[in-house]
């Protein structure tokens, strides 16, 4: 903001310079404010580590205001400070900060730095107003950039553990030989669908089984797209050589299921998972009995 | 006809249709509907919800607990401003499709609900209203 001919010599902020010489004092006077706010949640965060991000920030902080813009923080001179709090940002939302938390790690230096503007322009009342509304004008916009990569980071991490959940919530298990079962729970997306149907593909090949039994005591609701993603399952697995049966079909279910108009007449269902189990195991020639004797001796 | 409670959810992406039948079902719940006619009302919403994010290119959805006096019931207002409908009869038959569906979802919701209105514009959007009455 320099003008070379002196003009708007008033317009010239003294921020830079102070941020120079008096860096060590306000990093002190910094610290010392979020020591004690941060106080309840201290244990989220080293006071070593606060230490390296706020003397990280205020040289990042002066070097900007040095050769950038105070009021337009999308240049290149703002890049390096911009990636220090992206970082910041990314390591406190992994230490369980809230977003707003994390903005307010921007936003607490506003004291320290305003308490040495007034130091230095002293009387000069018209210039302190100035410098300060340019100055909260500057830090607000930092502190919102924050806000926003904090949340970002916070979408990142969701989307992340709904996928890692995608994986975990569809587990394939082998119930006899020959006989696998999926427990299929919560909603049942396209996204979700496909992985739980290449699992179980994946699965028929490996243990050669002959019957797939699919279970939706856990799914809430079965709509026309959840419907077509399980008949295409059983048509996929047939095409491996094993067949399906259905299972978990809780009676509002049916009844919601037979006015839709869905028809699952080519598909095996039951009620429960036991009766399917009973099923498969009588297709595959075995049959269960109860040993009268031994379990009367038992008891 | 007097509305008691409301609620308007925008449906644009999948997940608002998980949103739209999680608060059917709440609502429907709350209004006493049984079990069978929550997951009836549920499923329908679902069905509707994804026509108007799938074809509607997405809209919004008016959820509402309504009384005539003598009953209770779930009022629900499928709005978008889409593309419309061009043969809403073709559109109402079982196992039309224009996509890739089962073409069940209209005709579905209609049988699921207890009353069911569709109107549509072609250029101009798709409105479909049902509701579920208690008892
Ligand atoms: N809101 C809408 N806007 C425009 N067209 C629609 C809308 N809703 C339905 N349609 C048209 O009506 C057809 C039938 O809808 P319906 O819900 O019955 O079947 P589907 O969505 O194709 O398949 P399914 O619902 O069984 O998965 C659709 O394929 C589409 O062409
Ligand atoms: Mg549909």
């Amino acid at each position: 903001m320099a003008d070379p001919t002196g003009v708007t010599v008033s317009t010239i902020s003294r921020l830079p310079k102070l941020l120079k010489i008096h860096e060590a004092q306000i990093l002190k006077v910094w610290m010392d404010e979020q020591l004690a706010s941060l106080s309840r949640r201290a244990g989220l965060i080293g006071d070593a580590e606060l230490r390296a991000q706020s003397k990280n920030f205020l040289s990042e902080f002066h070097k900007a205001t040095q050769s950038g813009s105070l009021e337009d923080i999308s240049g290149p001179q703002w890049a390096s400070a911009k990636a220090l709090l992206a970082d910041i940002c990314r390591s406190r939302a992994e230490q369980g900060f809230t977003p707003m938390e994390t903005a307010s790690f921007v936003l607490s230096v506003r004291g320290p730095l305003m308490d040495r503007l007034q130091q230095e322009y002293g009387n000069d009342a018209a210039g302190l107003a100035a410098e300060m509304r340019s100055s909260n004008l500057l830090l607000d916009k930092l502190a919102l950039y924050t806000a926003e990569v904090a949340l970002q980071n916070r979408e990142t991490i969701i989307k992340r553990q709904q996928e890692e959940m995608l994986e975990l919530s569809t587990p394939v298990v082998r119930l006899f030989p020959g006989v696998l079962a999926l427990p299929l729970i919560g909603t049942l997306d396209s996204a979700r669908t496909q992985i739980v149907m290449e699992n179980l593909l994946q699965k028929i090949v490996e243990t050669e089984a002959t019957i797939a039994i699919l279970d939706i005591t856990g799914v809430a609701t079965v709509d026309t797209l959840v419907a077509q993603h399980l008949l295409k399952t059983v048509a996929a697995a047939r095409l491996m050589g094993a067949d399906c049966i259905i299972s978990g079909i809780r009676p509002q279910i049916a009844q919601t299921i037979v006015h839709l108009g869905v028809e699952l007449q080519n598909v095996a269902t039951k009620a429960t998972l036991a009766d399917a189990l009973f099923l498969a195991l009588q297709r595959n020639g075995f049959s269960v009995q109860r040993l009268a004797k031994e379990s009367a001796g038992a008891k | 006809m007097q509305t008691t409670t409301s609620d308007r959810l925008t449906v644009r992406a999948e997940e608002d249709v998980v949103k739209v039948r999680q608060a059917t079902r709440s609502l429907a719940q709350k209004t006493g509907l049984n079990l069978v006619d929550q997951t009836k009302v549920v499923t329908a919403a679902s069905e509707l919800a994804r026509n108007t994010l799938v074809y509607g290119g997405g809209g919004e959805v008016l959820i509402e607990a309504i009384s005539d006096g003598m009953r209770s019931g779930v009022r629900l207002t499928f709005e978008d401003k889409g593309p419309g409908i061009a043969d809403i009869e073709l559109a109402m038959k079982d196992g039309f499709t224009s996509g890739t569906g089962l073409g069940l979802g209209l005709s579905g919701a209609k049988r699921l609900a207890n009353e069911f209105r569709i109107e549509s514009r072609l250029g101009e959007g798709t409105t479909v209203v049902i509701t579920k009455w208690k008892g």
